[in-house]
């Protein structure tokens, strides 16, 4: 392997209240494919928005081929050598793949040459198996496309180094396999590659060597072929980690949820669910697979009753609710919880009491009147905050200042001491460290052997494949695929995430044994 | 068509232009400060201080051309501050954009005293371009203007052409729909802001100097009489692109016109009712802009009025 290309030194970088790096060591070798592995909140994204010019290390120095620099901006980086390729893709929508291909680059001329630049792509997209139309607008391509028009963009800038932050979060796992067919193909050219990720099967797949970080502090760097999955994993989390969730057999219960023929427009207007047709039991936990923007977010709003259903037909235990408002599908006994917990399952600036008597603030004993009985909302939240765990500072506090786990904990306290019959959860732990997780995942258990219907829609396959007890697989706004969990096979399921395969013996209940 | 007719329409087209003149310099620049993010309310300020400023040069200097310029950059000069309260200490851009407009009123109010009730002698001359106005018709509406007409024209197709095919352009759309994705890929924000702020200032500046210098030439307190708030409207109705400007600000215009054609003429319609049309305009186009832009997240500068900074999350 060769030479040391860039090393970062005792960095460190506080933020309001978390020191998000405490003296970071870290460097990279020309050629390699460094992994920096490490929980939600590690301080992962941190230490790389630092080498990418975005954040300013408060301590420490960074050193490129040996010479000291001073990275103010991602200019700067660019200029460097440096390339960065965002989780959330630092992509503008409403420009073509070309406009933001060439946008910030200084070289440049002041009228764009738009064929010379076509070009240009065309040969990086040639070379490195990237296929894109240059002139599509983003909003109109798959995540995975996105991500290619990345990976172009930081070839076009020409840079040695590049780094990605959970690059395959978002894909397939045949797309991830694609990608590292690419990474691969930038080591051979010399290039160094950063890889962030929080799996553990991949990061030993493509890695040479791994850093892992834990609450800001370096744990270690080791070599790949000197360390195995279920030390890494000690060392991520600082203990031994669960690979698998004790399951009670299923009880399967009535019917709860069917879904008919059901179709949506997403934000866009655009036909987002396309006929879908499924049905869940009591005492069964239904997950919902797929890449992200297959309908599954629109999904769940009709059911819940946040998006028009533009026709089909929703029923809960037999009742028609159909585009009934989300107070009157509330009471047929349906719960949610949201994929974006600040935005949809909380009010950031209210305080934990306010956010959490928000199913119940009009019934007795808490609504008195007018009047709210604050005694018995504090007495109530107190409640959940034992039951669930939950960690607040003050019960006053407004609760955008929570963890995301805290978070996620008294949505799901809220939500379940409602008793639904049927719970909607979408991305439950995504973002959550490992013991957040856990906590929730048996939490969905235990209702689902208390007898609730769950529809479970999750981009982590892992996660779906260890408590569902039936999967589905949406593809573009239709069920392509449905397997039960005995016979649920992972590359099958991404297949059928892809669009590749499908399963056509698909109407509802054949997969059902009742 | 019966000769006088004809003529009174050429007559009518013409008045069209140069009253829609007013509202097309502001409309201009608030579509290009608002495609970089930045809301300002406070068009209707910085026209009446290009307005004010416009009027005294001229009528102090008796140079018309280097009035006009004055009170672009008066206008230039008021929308810095708000772009300070909005970019730099990231302000509440409605509420400084609103202070700016009540700030700009109560300026001229103050300082117009000494002008109120003057006239200009001389209001801005005609040029006729050769050739071009011998066109039958259209040349005569469009072509037997002024200098200032003449340099709004060059500015729609100018902006239009910065925006969708330059560098420039793809770094002020991207500062307005994304910017920590503009941020990232190394485009200072802040700069891009702050100048595109600045220009919608010279243009507001520019309109309302057109006005005194032209349209109106006499003094009056709130002379501009909401024409910046109709021009904010008018934004909406170009979906932020400016050649359908000039629909916009021509139809205005061309109600204007009528309004006074009409009163010339002395119609039984009460005079106050007649000028409130253009208002009542500005509403229809509004609910049709905004049937229009039904696939909204199309048309909207997602970042508008949203303060950047690097570090927040
Ligand atoms: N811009 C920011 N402002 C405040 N806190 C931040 C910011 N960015 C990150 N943090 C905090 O720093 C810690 C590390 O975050 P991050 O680097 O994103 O972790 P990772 O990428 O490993 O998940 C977290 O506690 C996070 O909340
Ligand atoms: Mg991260």
């Amino acid at each position: 392997m060769g030479e040391i290309v860039l090393q970062a030194k005792n960095i460190s970088k506080h933020f309001p209240g978390v020191l998000a790096n405490d003296h970071i060591n870290f460097d990279l070798r020309k050629g390699e494919i460094h992994t920096l592995l490490g929980e939600n909140g590690a301080g992962k994204t941190t230490l790389m928005n630092i080498l990418d010019g975005i954040y300013y290390p408060d301590e420490g120095e960074i050193y490129l081929n040996g010479k000291k620099v001073d990275i103010r901006s991602p200019f700067e980086a660019t200029k460097n050598g440096i390339g960065m390729i965002h989780q959330h893709f630092m992509l503008v929508d409403t420009l073509t793949v070309l406009e933001n291909v060439v946008l910030g680059l200084e070289s440049q001329g002041f009228y764009l040459d738009k064929k010379n630049i076509s070009e240009k792509i065309a040969e990086i997209s040639k070379n490195y198996n990237l296929d894109i139309n240059p002139y599509a607008k983003i909003w109109q391509l798959s995540v995975g496309e996105q991500q290619r028009v990345e990976i172009i963009k930081t070839l076009f800038r020409g840079v040695k180094i590049l780094i990605m932050d959970e690059p395959t979060a978002v894909l397939t796992p045949q797309e991830a396999d694609s990608l590292f067919k690419i990474l691969r193909r930038m080591i051979k050219e010399d290039k160094s590659i950063i890889f962030i990720s929080h799996k553990l099967d991949e990061v030993m797949k493509i890695s040479d060597r791994i850093t892992v970080l834990r609450k800001g502090k370096l744990v270690g760097t080791v070599d790949k072929k000197e360390i195995n999955q279920k030390e890494l994993a000690k060392m991520m989390v600082g203990r031994e980690v669960l690979f698998r969730l004790d399951r009670n057999p299923i009880r399967r219960k009535g019917e709860v949820l069917k879904i008919e023929d059901l179709e949506t427009h997403n934000d866009k207007g655009i036909k987002i669910l396309k006929g879908v047709n499924f049905s869940i039991h009591g005492g069964e936990i239904f997950g919902l697979a797929g890449v992200s923007g297959n309908g599954q977010k629109e999904l769940a709003e009709v059911i819940v009753g946040l998006r028009r259903a533009i026709a089909g037909k929703v029923y809960i235990k037999g009742e028609e609710v159909t585009n009934l408002c989300p107070k009157a599908i509330t009471k047929e006994g349906t719960n949610y919880i949201p994929p974006d917990r600040l935005k949809v399952g909380l009010v950031p600036n209210l305080s934990t009491v306010e956010n959490a008597i928000l199913r119940r603030y009009d019934r007795e004993p808490i609504s008195r009147g007018i009047f709210l009985n604050y005694e018995e909302a504090a007495k109530y939240t107190r409640e959940l905050i034992k039951q669930f765990n939950i960690m607040v500072p003050r019960e006053n506090v407004p609760v955008k200042f929570l963890s995301g786990g805290n978070l996620q904990k008294l949505i799901l306290a809220r939500e379940i001491r409602e008793e639904p019959a049927l719970l909607i959860a979408v991305h439950p732990s995504r973002g959550l460290d490992v013991g957040a997780t856990e906590f929730i995942r048996k939490k969905l258990l235990e209702e689902r052997d208390q007898g609730v219907a769950i529809l479970l829609i999750s981009e982590d396959l892992e996660e779906l494949l260890m408590i569902s007890d039936r999967i589905g697989v949406i593809y573009e706004g239709e069920i392509v695929g449905m397997v039960d969990i005995d016979s649920a096979n992972i590359n099958e399921i991404g297949l059928m995430m892809a669009g590749v395969h499908k399963n056509p013996l698909l109407k509802g209940e054949e997969n059902v044994k009742v | 068509m019966r000769p006088d007719a004809y003529a009174i329409t050429i007559i009518l087209l013409a008045a069209t232009v140069e009253s829609g003149t007013i509202l097309l310099f502001p409309i201009i620049g608030e579509i290009l400060t608002e495609r970089s993010g930045i809301l300002n309310l406070g068009i209707e300020g910085m026209m009446i201080i290009g307005a004010l400023v416009g009027f005294a040069t001229a009528f102090i200097t008796g140079q018309i051309y280097w009035a006009f310029f004055m009170g672009m950059l008066a206008g230039g000069l008021a929308s810095l501050i708000h772009a300070f309260i909005s970019i730099t200490l990231r302000g509440n851009q409605v509420v400084s954009g609103l202070a700016l407009s009540i700030f700009g009123l109560g300026v001229t109010n103050f300082y117009g005293q000494e002008f109120v009730n003057l006239q200009l002698a001389h209001t801005v001359p005609q040029v006729i371009i050769p050739g071009l106005s011998q066109i039958p018709f259209f040349g005569s509406i469009l072509f037997k203007q002024d200098y200032m007409v003449y340099l709004s024209y060059i500015l729609v197709i100018i902006t239009w052409f910065i925006l969708f095919k330059t560098k420039t352009g793809i770094q002020l759309r991207a500062v307005g729909q994304n910017a920590q994705a503009a941020d990232a890929m190394g485009v200072n924000v802040y700069k891009v802001r702050y100048f595109w702020t600045f220009f919608g200032g010279l243009m507001a500046g520019a309109g309302g100097a057109y006005l005194t210098l032209n349209c109106a030439p006499f003094w009056l307190d709130g002379i501009t009489a909401g024409r910046g708030w109709v021009a904010i409207a008018l934004v909406i109705f170009a979906r932020w692109n400016p050649p359908y400007a000039l629909i916009g600000a021509y139809l205005f215009g061309a109600i204007n016109a009528l309004q006074f054609q009409l009163q010339s003429m002395g119609t039984t319609i009460p005079s106050a009712l007649l000028s409130m049309q253009p208002y009542f305009l500005t509403f229809i186009l509004i609910i049709v802009a905004t049937l229009l832009v039904k696939a909204k997240h199309i048309g909207v500068p997602k970042e508008l009025g949203i303060p950047y900074a690097r570090e927040e999350k």
